[in-house]
């Protein structure tokens, strides 16, 4: 018989770090380097070597944690996790395990119903990411740049109960790393892994399910396929009266399925024990109060203040707050310009169109705040006209400068004064007597090609509302 | 210069006088390496054209005007601190064929100061013994008594320095690996505080324990060392930043206001007579330097040794989890199908009994279920040494102690026991629990004429009074008759 079952999912989310160096020696981090160019003794664990912890990747961690409402650990400590793997250095990992540097904490996730939920975490934790192993016909190998990376682990509690909100954690998880600047978070370059527990139950039933670990997801959307896979198939196992077996699978993303990698039976025993080369982490509390000072809004407080404080529609605060550089940029603009809603059309719509047909983030584009916002003022002046405006942004944007000083130099401003219109409008009558008589004859569209005849004639520089209206007072007169 | 009695300071005193140059004082050392080493085997790799480059380059420096401390001084190296481009075996096959990329930071301080690296001593495989018998390459005889063993696991560097063939040497110092063969061979040897010395460079028996010390003919040469060798390090996040003071310097004086204690669980039964003898002589000579003595109570000593082994063993079963055969060293020849079948095959063939025994003892120490009846268990009496040193440290400035419940054994005698063999460092491996310094400096020998050593003990980072007090004994030993 076919029931609904409550459906518990917890991740460990790694995320690797934004350092210049590895977390214990001074190699690179480097993605796509070529292979085992960026390794030393410390990061291949080589005999003799020691690892020295790289302070930046505490600093991040902590930032990150206070970021999420961790509580902090002021002494913590590194733990060595064994077991062997040939893309194990030592054979055995720098981990945390009883005194992770961030405890507890929680990140809200939106709902589909429009309501949101808070997702409760157990940990973040510091560690030292593996290296890579590569298999050929006839032969493997290892590349052990990767071997070092600063990794950092985010532990959930099994909270979530559905591919849909394990996916949009992923999703609120990233934005906000990605706002405290601690992590590139590219999916891509592997910056951010996950390893679900996934386990099914039947409602009124309190204690979990039997839970089946998939590993190694690194995407969003793959963390979501696999595990409607899964808790379907666990569905089905369930409704066929059987039973789950506790084991860890993989997603095979190219024929959609989970696959069995190894069951409870192999699991290792990893006799932590603490690191003994490295000193505990002691961070002192003004330090910590430091950080959580200089902190960011979360993204969805700024969404919901960004709506309020500049009456601009949730949508708009949606798509500007994901991002901080670009929320930065629209509040800047925001103020420069006086009008929130004016700011937010023209970064929705032109802005956000230039970035995306230059690959150019607000951050790398030539146009700043202030250029926008004066922009912004010149069109609401009607000192141009709008389309004057959409190309001068675009130069803007690409080659910097102040839109007011290019609309001087090279005489951009609008043109309203009745004499040269007349001109304008005569000449273009003269030239399109059919459009004249059409338009007389009551077609509204040869209105428009005339008045856009007279911008053409005048390069644009025309007041297109004050052509329209010297035209009806022409037309009025003849037919007068 | 009769090498077999040279010291440090006499060869750096000869260098800068132009008495010799470092090509001469390294030819010399090597024709006595030639001349006695076969019959002693302290050495596992000379290269002779190697060590005389360096020379040379050496003598080059001081005409062009440089003078490093031990500008041309030749030290032999324990085989298990990395010198760049020299093997690093371990005394194990499984680091057959390996060199090291590196210098480790005590050897590259030694460098900047101007030391030949003239050869690499033999020890207990990866430093995992007292007697330098579980050297997986070959055996080192004690120079004293050459049917004997000359202790370890630094025993090739005691012998080569003992046995004339080295003015000074590395060695490394877990348990007593140090002291204990200086006691057997007749020579000089520091632990320093942990965290005096960096260990990078060192390959990892026991992080929390290990120590690089100096092993020479007298205290004042092992001050000069210690002097080049110590301070913090970057790449040793375990070391502290402490003024590294100019030990050498401070030497001299007698012991007046010094009050030195006798622990009471040192100088019971188990302990050789004629070593009872010896230390009780060497306490008598510092009473006569000036010195006050005092009985002290250490009362977790007798847990000392299993302490010991539960936390060296499960320490080095992940520090030496490395040696897959993946990256370098030996990797087995039998064809393996699977990487677990190649890391068995490598490891099997590659590691000695005693380091198996010890990576198995660590392994289960650490596992599931046994963590905490092992392990944690171990971690607080270790505490709980701790404390006693701090105890006792309130009552005096330093320890005297014998060095070792026996003179060096014949070969073969601990080979088949290996709980008697672990005893050995009984009056050793608490100094490394507790992470203070100790000496052991010679004060006579047997009847057998098997030397005999004094262990001093000081609190952390008071090398300086360690050495005042080895020092102050040397000479009142070699003014006695």
């Amino acid at each position: 018989m076919k029931q609904t079952y409550r459906v518990s999912i917890g991740l460990e989310v790694h995320i690797q770090l934004k350092t210049q160096t590895k977390l214990f020696c001074g190699c690179a981090t480097s993605f796509g380097a070529p292979p085992n160019s960026c390794v030393c003794p410390v990061c291949l664990g080589y005999p003799g070597a020691m690892p020295v912890m790289n302070r930046e990747a505490v600093r991040l961690t902590l930032v990150s944690g206070l970021m999420l409402g961790c509580s902090i650990n002021t002494t913590s400590t590194f733990d060595r996790k064994s077991y062997f793997y040939p893309d194990m250095p030592k054979n055995y990992q720098i981990t945390q395990y009883d005194k992770p540097l961030c405890l507890d904490g929680t990140i809200d996730i939106p709902l589909t119903d429009g309501g949101r939920k808070p997702i409760r975490l157990i940990r973040i934790h510091l560690e030292e990411d593996v290296a890579k192993s590569m298999h050929e016909a006839g032969w493997s190998g290892v590349d052990f740049n990767r071997a070092g990376t600063p990794l950092m682990e985010i532990v959930t509690h099994p909270d979530l109960s559905s591919a849909d909100e394990a996916a949009a954690f992923l999703t609120a998880l990233r934005q906000i790393l990605l706002y405290v600047g601690v992590s590139a978070c590219n999916l891509e370059e592997g910056n951010m892994r996950c390893d679900v527990n996934v386990s099914l139950r039947p409602p009124g039933q309190d204690t979990l399910g039997t839970k089946v670990e998939l590993k190694n997801m690194n995407t969003i959307s793959g963390t979501h396929d696999a595990l409607q896979y899964e808790i379907e198939r666990q569905s089905a196992v369930l409704d066929a009266g059987g039973r789950i077996v506790q084991e860890t699978r993989r997603w095979d993303v190219d024929n959609g399925v989970t696959i069995h990698m190894r069951s409870k039976e192999d699991a290792h025993d990893y006799r932590y024990f603490a690191e003994p080369d490295l000193l505990p982490i002691v961070t002192p509390p003004d330090q910590i109060d430091a950080w959580r000072r200089s902190l960011p809004e979360l993204p969805a407080v700024r969404r919901e203040r960004l709506a309020r404080q500049y009456d601009i529609p949730d949508y708009d605060a949606a798509v500007l707050a994901a991002d901080r550089a670009l929320a930065d940029f629209f509040e800047a603009v925001a103020q420069r310009c006086g009008t929130g809603k004016t700011a937010s059309n023209w970064i929705m719509t032109d802005v956000l169109r230039l970035v995306t047909a230059h690959e150019t983030p607000v951050t790398a584009c030539a146009l700043t705040p202030d250029a926008l916002g004066e922009l912004i003022g010149l069109v609401e002046a009607q000192t141009i006209n709008a389309l004057t405006a959409k190309e001068l942004l675009e130069e803007v944007f690409l080659s910097g400068g102040s839109p007011a000083e290019q609309v001087r130099s090279r005489g951009l401003a609008q043109v309203s004064d009745s004499g040269a219109l007349d001109g304008w409008i005569d000449a273009v009558m003269q030239a399109h007597p059919k459009s004249v008589a059409d338009w007389k004859a009551g077609k509204q569209a040869a209105a428009g090609f005339l008045i856009g005849q007279v911008m053409k004639a005048s390069q644009g520089k025309a007041d297109p509302k004050r052509v329209g209206r010297l035209l009806g007072e022409r037309l009025a007169q003849q037919n007068g | 210069m009769d090498i077999g009695s040279l010291t440090v300071r006499a060869a750096i005193d000869g260098l800068r006088k132009r008495q010799f140059s470092s090509v001469e004082l390294t030819r010399a050392v090597l024709d006595a390496i030639m001349a006695r080493d076969g019959v002693i085997g302290a050495y596992l790799w000379v290269d002779e054209a190697d060590a005389l480059k360096q020379a040379a380059a050496a003598d080059a420096a001081r005409a062009g005007g440089s003078d490093g401390l031990l500008l041309g001084v030749p030290l032999a190296i324990k085989d298990i601190l990395n010198v760049e481009g020299q093997p690093c075996t371990c005394a194990s096959k499984i680091l057959a064929g390996y060199r090291a990329p590196y210098d480790a930071t005590v050897i590259a301080r030694l460098r900047e100061a101007g030391a030949v690296f003239a050869g690499r001593t033999n020890l207990d495989e990866f430093a995992m013994g007292s007697t330098t018998e579980n050297s997986a390459i070959q055996l080192t005889r004690n120079p004293a008594a050459p049917d004997r063993v000359p202790g370890g696991s630094s025993g090739g560097s005691a012998a080569a320095v003992a046995g004339g063939m080295a003015l000074a040497a590395l060695g490394t110092d877990t348990g007593g690996s140090i002291r204990q063969p200086a006691s057997n061979c007749g020579c000089v040897g520091l632990k320093p505080s942990y965290g005096r010395v960096s260990r990078y460079g060192l390959v990892a028996f026991a992080s929390s324990l290990d120590q690089i010390g100096p092993m020479t003919r007298t205290v004042e040469d092992a001050s000069l060392l210690l002097g080049v060798m110590g301070g913090r390090d970057p790449r040793d996040a375990t070391t502290l930043d402490r003024a590294v003071p100019d030990y050498a310097a401070a030497l001299g004086g007698d012991l007046t206001g010094l009050r030195l204690g006798l622990p009471k669980e040192y100088f019971v039964t188990g302990l050789d007579p004629e070593v009872a003898r010896l230390v009780q002589d060497a306490v008598e000579a510092c009473r006569r330097c000036g010195a006050e003595i005092v009985e002290v109570s250490l009362p977790h000593t007798e847990y000392a040794v299993a302490t010991y082994y539960i936390l060296a063993s499960a320490e080095a079963s992940t520090n030496l989890a490395r040696f897959d055969g993946v990256r370098y060293g030996r990797r087995s020849a039998v064809p393996a199908d699977t990487p677990l079948d190649m890391y068995l095959n490598t490891r099997a063939e590659g590691f000695g009994r005693e380091v198996k025994r010890r990576i198995i003892l660590g392994t289960y120490v650490l596992s599931s279920g046994y963590y905490d009846a092992y392990y944690t268990h171990a971690q607080r009496v270790r505490t709980l040494i701790r404390r006693d040193f701090d105890e006792a440290f309130k009552r005096c400035d330093a320890l005297l102690t014998p060095v070792s419940p026996d003179p060096a054994y014949l070969i073969g005698a601990t080979a088949e026991d290996p709980l008697k063999a672990y005893l050995i460092d009984i009056f050793t491996v608490t100094a490394n629990l507790a992470g203070i310094c100790g000496i052991a400096v010679p004060c006579g020998t047997t009847r057998a004429g098997l030397p005999v050593g004094l262990q001093v003990l000081a609190p952390a980072f008071e090398e300086g009074t360690l050495l005042r007090i080895g020092h102050a004994y040397e000479q009142a030993r070699e003014a006695r008759p």
